[in-house]
């Protein structure tokens, strides 16, 4: 039987505002275990809780980038239950009257478009957090836990999407499309290795061309875009298999094991919870007025796909290009940059943004903008190869050198002698002495072989250690051949 | 006279004339303690050593020539539901039995600021649940009339303070009649001002959207000059009102021609004691023969007033006092073999029944599937209140009636039948649930126990309020003293 | 009967509150007295009535997003019943 997936997200995003959602202690992370608490977070008795407007405006801020409707009036509740996380045991929380509701995003799948509705956006208190002693620091097996408040009360917005996504890809494309609009916007560093993004998936399957919907799973412990894909397609083979085995799946949630690379039981619901929401008695209700919130719409910054669309038309750049470049802020920002300075082809420095720069960014898994590189670097470095002073594989060479230490491309080329050899007698002179030595490669290449020329152009490469002109050697190799 | 019988403007006087010290007043209030409390048991905590350093500093405020406050060296009690910096602060109950706050309430803070005198903190129903303070984890207080007796609650440790002398004023909480009803039975005034007049930041909640912070005065001119300082906007309390403060002792103008004094009959009808209801009646007839207009009118939605609070107030609380678990503060069972042995045993040796049963009570009116019924209609029932209210207020510059329905009952009488002792409040909850101000103040006696008079304004309306009650006093004249 | 033993130890176990088979009983029927009270209120038409959350209408309440000061780790843990490593203890959670 052929299957469909069914896959809704629900994303919970930190606010980068300076303060806490209901206090005033600093949001910062990393910093000593309940350090940054006060008698509000740490829900002393008799203490109570005040909205920070900064948080409101970036979840409208949010919800008006993906398109929502805003709530003109809108309240908070208080979501009741026990966790040792959580210092009131209710936490601040929103119901039936969210900040934001009915957005959508729309993704490019390169080969199809498809649109993934957001049912809601709103607002809420994070959970402090807990280290398990023990057991390998795993809740299962711990002798006991330590709770640190730092987190708690930190401004979280909640994302939930429509049942929209059918793929783990697109489920992976609608997360980092979401995370580049929220870059963009400034409301979150959106890091899901710090925890400030973190995705819970629900999944379920039904034989295609159905419209019941089957039952679902939770997906937790999602801690990459990797991971989000690969769990789901875990999950979704392993559903498939069960009701092709004839088992009945179960409503639970599941526990996403990286290292493994399967789902397991956490938790089943055999214990329904019952939250009992109410309006919080200790908050006001807001309302906001239609010309504030145009207001907040004007501010908006270029989104992604505005961008996208930008980068096509002006640089003439192809959508798989202008898509990547526009997915990252700071990466977009230093594409135009550089092009500013550059003045060159626009697909070059896509080229090289795209292909070595990200290559080294993920393989030292820094963003753009951690590094000693500028724009400038990017340009002058472009530059020396237009003018043919290096070629492009001692470029290639030395920008590792630039990341780390920011200098110039000149500077090291001039330190490192590692100016391209453009002299035709000099290279003359080298390209004999590779003939004489490499017979039977001259051999074959006047057999036919045409791949012998690339040997022998490497050859001479090795012995001008990447300096000489490509274009030169090749013409020279061939006159002599 | 002893100072310690005196009134707050009394001592005042007396204290910028340089007549007394503030340590002195200290030492009067302090040997009356002495003297009483082990009958009285008014107190949980006595702060006798800060009190004499903060009559010191007025003394040498005074010394200094400094211009000082109308509260300044006037001794004064605090209901253990306010959080003291420093100064154990239980509410009543086992859970917080070693509880120090590492922060003041913003209510007594601007007391402190003021240069009051902490006597220190007062008994009261645990977590403030409760009419008679029979709730409290720790002892009973006794009525100062009637050692016998309750003196009412959930605020009774700070009404028998005032009423017993031990204190010049107190502070204490009113949520469904709290402060009024104990006021009533021991024979002082008290009063609830409008709900967000008083912060609440660093009140331990009971239920938000109907606690307030009021006072228990000697008279109603001491309730206007502590108001003064009590009220104001807390930016800490995002239910706090933004007004222009009134000086309300301007208010006290002695004079009711033309006042219009609504007596609501759903007050005056069934389950009000008939003798209490004649001593109320015959402080309405002074009322009307000095001027006031007078007549009967009904807010029929009140008799589901005690229906909806029984609702409300259990819903807000059983969020409220999740928070008290054993993990941060309060107390932990010593041998919890798991997570959830700790909150199942903590919480259920730490709070008493009545905190219980107002916790499931809550739990029940929130939970699935009983939402709608209980606490989505309750709410809805308590617009209705507050549209009769509304209506009244169009007719009426105040409403009067009895603030309980009868006087100080004994000890242990009630304590079985839950349902019996919440009709104590049946007169003061509306003015809850609609958050306006009421006051208490004493209009007579029955069988030598202390009846009060109701006296509720509009929303803001604390001025009305207060010059109606003074007039009223003036014309009463009332000064009988519990025989201690 | 308003309410019954079974929901009373759903609602007692939702709040956290251990009780023996003596209390649930206790509880029941003062519970079912005070809801049987309380559930006059079923009897007034309610239709189109708003609910009231707050008797007060103050609406849009919010502060600025400033750091302040915070307790010391001393302070917020002054009053810990159990505490390592700057940090509260509870007993395993699982």
């Amino acid at each position: 039987m052929e299957f469909e997936s069914i896959i809704g997200l629900e994303i919970h995003v930190e606010l980068a505002t300076k303060s806490k959602m209901f206090c005033a202690c600093s949001t910062r992370f990393g910093e000593e275990p309940n350090t940054q608490t006060c008698p509000v977070c740490l829900g002393l008795p008799g203490s109570l809780p005040v909205a920070n407007e900064k948080a409101i405006e970036y979840v409208i801020k949010s919800g008006l980038a993906v398109g929502c409707d805003i709530s003109l009036y809108s309240v908070f509740h208080r979501k009741n239950y026990f966790y040792p996380d959580m210092p009131k045991n209710y936490q601040i929380s929103q119901y039936d009257l969210p900040l934001c509701v009915n957005g959508h995003i729309d993704l490019d799948m390169e080969g199809y478009e498809t649109r993934i509705g957001i049912t809601r956006i709103h607002l809420e208190e994070d959970t402090g957090k807990l280290i398990h002693v023990g057991g390998a620091g795993r809740i299962a097996g711990a002798e006991y836990s330590l709770v640190d408040f730092n987190r708690a009360g930190v401004p979280l917005m909640e994302i939930v999407s429509e049942p929209d996504i059918r793929t783990p890809e697109e489920a992976k494309a609608y997360a980092q499309k979401l995370r580049s609009i929220l870059l963009a916007l400034g409301v979150s560093d959106v890091s899901m290795e710090k925890g400030s993004m973190r995705v819970d998936a629900n999944v379920s399957i039904r034989p295609k061309g159905s419209t019941e919907f089957g039952v679902k799973t939770e997906l937790k412990n999602l801690n990459s875009f990797r991971s989000l894909q690969r769990a789901l397609a875990y999950e979704i083979e392993r559903q498939k298999k069960a009701i092709e085995a004839g088992e009945v799946i179960v409503q639970e949630t599941r526990h996403w094991d990286e290292n493994k690379g399967v789902t397991s039981t956490l938790r089943t619901k055999e214990y329904a919870h019952d939250y009992r929401y109410f309006p919080d008695p200790d908050l006001v209700p807001m309302e906001f007025k239609s010309d504030w919130i145009e207001k907040l719409r004007a501010e908006l910054p270029e989104l992604p796909d505005e961008r996208k669309q930008r980068f096509m038309k002006d640089y003439g750049l192809p959508a798989h290009d202008a898509r990547l470049l526009t997915e990252d802020k700071p990466m977009g920002d230093f594409f135009e940059e550089t092009i500013a300075l550059y003045k060159g082809d626009p697909k070059f420095v896509s080229n090289w943004l795209l292909g070595d720069i990200s290559y080294y960014l993920n393989t030292e898994n820094l963003e753009i903008d951690e590094t000693a590189i500028t724009p400038r670097h990017l340009a002058d470095l472009l530059r020396l190869i237009d003018q043919g002073v290096i070629s492009g594989k001692i470029a290639k060479e030395i920008f590792p050198e630039i990341f780390e230490t920011g200098k110039l491309p000149q500077v090291i080329v001039e330190e490192k002698g590692m100016t391209q050899i453009s002299d035709e007698s000099e290279i003359s002179s080298i390209v004999d002495l590779v003939l004489q030595e490499n017979p039977g490669a001259v051999k074959e290449y006047r057999e036919g072989k045409e791949r012998a020329l690339g040997f022998l152009v490497g050859q001479v490469m090795r012995l001008t250690k990447g300096r000489a002109n490509p274009q030169l050697v090749n013409r020279l190799l061939r006159e002599k051949l | 006279m002893e100072l310690y019988q005196m009134t707050i403007h009394e001592l005042h006087e007396k204290l910028v004339a340089k007549e007394i010290s503030a340590k002195e007043i200290t030492e009067s209030v302090f040997s009356r303690i002495d003297k009483v409390e082990d009958k009285v048991k008014a107190y949980l905590l006595i702060t006798r050593d800060t009190a004499f350093e903060q009559a010191k500093d007025i003394d040498e405020k005074i010394a200094a020539g400094e211009k000082i406050s109308p509260l300044a060296g006037i001794p004064a009690a605090i209901k253990d539901v306010m959080c003291t910096r420093g100064v154990r602060t239980t509410c009543g109950s086992k859970i917080l039995e070693n509880y120090v706050p590492v922060y003041t309430s913003t209510a007594v803070e601007n007391l402190l600021r003021e240069g009051i005198v902490m006597t220190g903190k007062t008994n009261m129903d645990e977590f403030a649940m409760g009419s008679s303070n029979e709730n409290s984890r720790f002892f009973p207080t006794h009525n100062p009339w009637d050692l016998e007796r309750v003196p009412g609650g959930s605020s009774g440790g700070s009404a028998a303070a005032v009423a017993a002398d031990e204190a010049i004023f107190s502070l204490g909480s009113d949520t469904g009649g709290s402060i009024r009803q104990p006021a009533a039975l021991c024979g002082v005034v008290g009063m609830k001002p409008t709900y967000g007049l008083v912060s609440r930041y660093g009140l331990i909640a009971f239920a938000s959207s109907l606690d307030q912070i009021g006072p228990f005065t000697k008279d109603v001119t001491d309730c206007a000059i502590v108001l003064n300082y009590l009220i104001g906007h807390d930016p800490m309390d995002s239910t706090s009102v933004k007004i222009d403060k009134p000086d309300y002792t301007k208010a006290l103008v002695g004079d009711l021609k033309g006042i219009r004094i609504g007596v609501p009959k759903e007050l005056m009808a069934e389950g009000i004691d008939s003798q209490v209801k004649s001593v109320v009646e015959n402080a309405i007839r002074i009322l009307a023969e000095n001027g006031a207009l007078v007549a009967e009118t009904s807010l029929p939605n009140l008799a589901y007033a005690l229906s909806a609070y029984y609702i409300i107030a259990p819903a807000e609380a059983s969020s409220n006092l999740a928070r008290f678990d054993g993990v941060r503060y309060g107390y932990r069972v010593p041998d919890a073999e798991d997570l959830m042995d700790m909150y199942m045993r903590t919480r259920a040796e730490g709070f008493g029944d009545e905190v219980k049963r107002r916790i499931m009570l809550g739990t029940y009116a929130l939970s699935a599937g009983y939402y709608e019924a209980y606490y989505g209609r309750a709410q809805k029932v308590r617009t209705l209140i507050i549209n009769d209210f509304n209506r009244a207020f169009d007719e009426f510059d105040v409403l009067v009636s009895p603030t309980s329905p009868t006087t100080a009952f004994k000890i242990g009488e009630r304590i079985a039948d839950p349902l019996q002792m919440y009709l104590s409040d049946i007169c003061t909850i509306p003015v809850n649930l609609a958050g306006i101000p009421g006051i208490s103040v004493p209009c007579g006696m029955v069988d030598g126990l202390p009846v009060g008079l109701q006296i509720i304004g509009k929303s803001l309306g604390e001025e009305m309020v207060l010059r109606v009650a003074y007039n009223f006093e003036q014309l009463f004249g009332w000064k009988e003293k519990p025989n201690l | 009967m308003a309410i019954s033993e079974k929901d009373v130890k759903h609602v007692a176990w939702l709040a956290r509150l251990a009780l023996t088979d003596e209390e649930v009983q206790k509880f029941t029927q003062q519970l079912d007295v005070i809801l049987e009270h309380a559930g006059k209120i079923a009897e007034l038409d309610v239709e189109n009535v708003p609910p009231t959350s707050h008797a007060i209408p103050i609406r849009n309440v919010f502060r600025e997003d400033e750091v302040g000061v915070c307790l010391a780790p001393e302070e917020a843990l002054l009053n810990a019943p159990k505490k390592e490593n700057q940090s509260f203890v509870v007993p395993r959670i699982v």
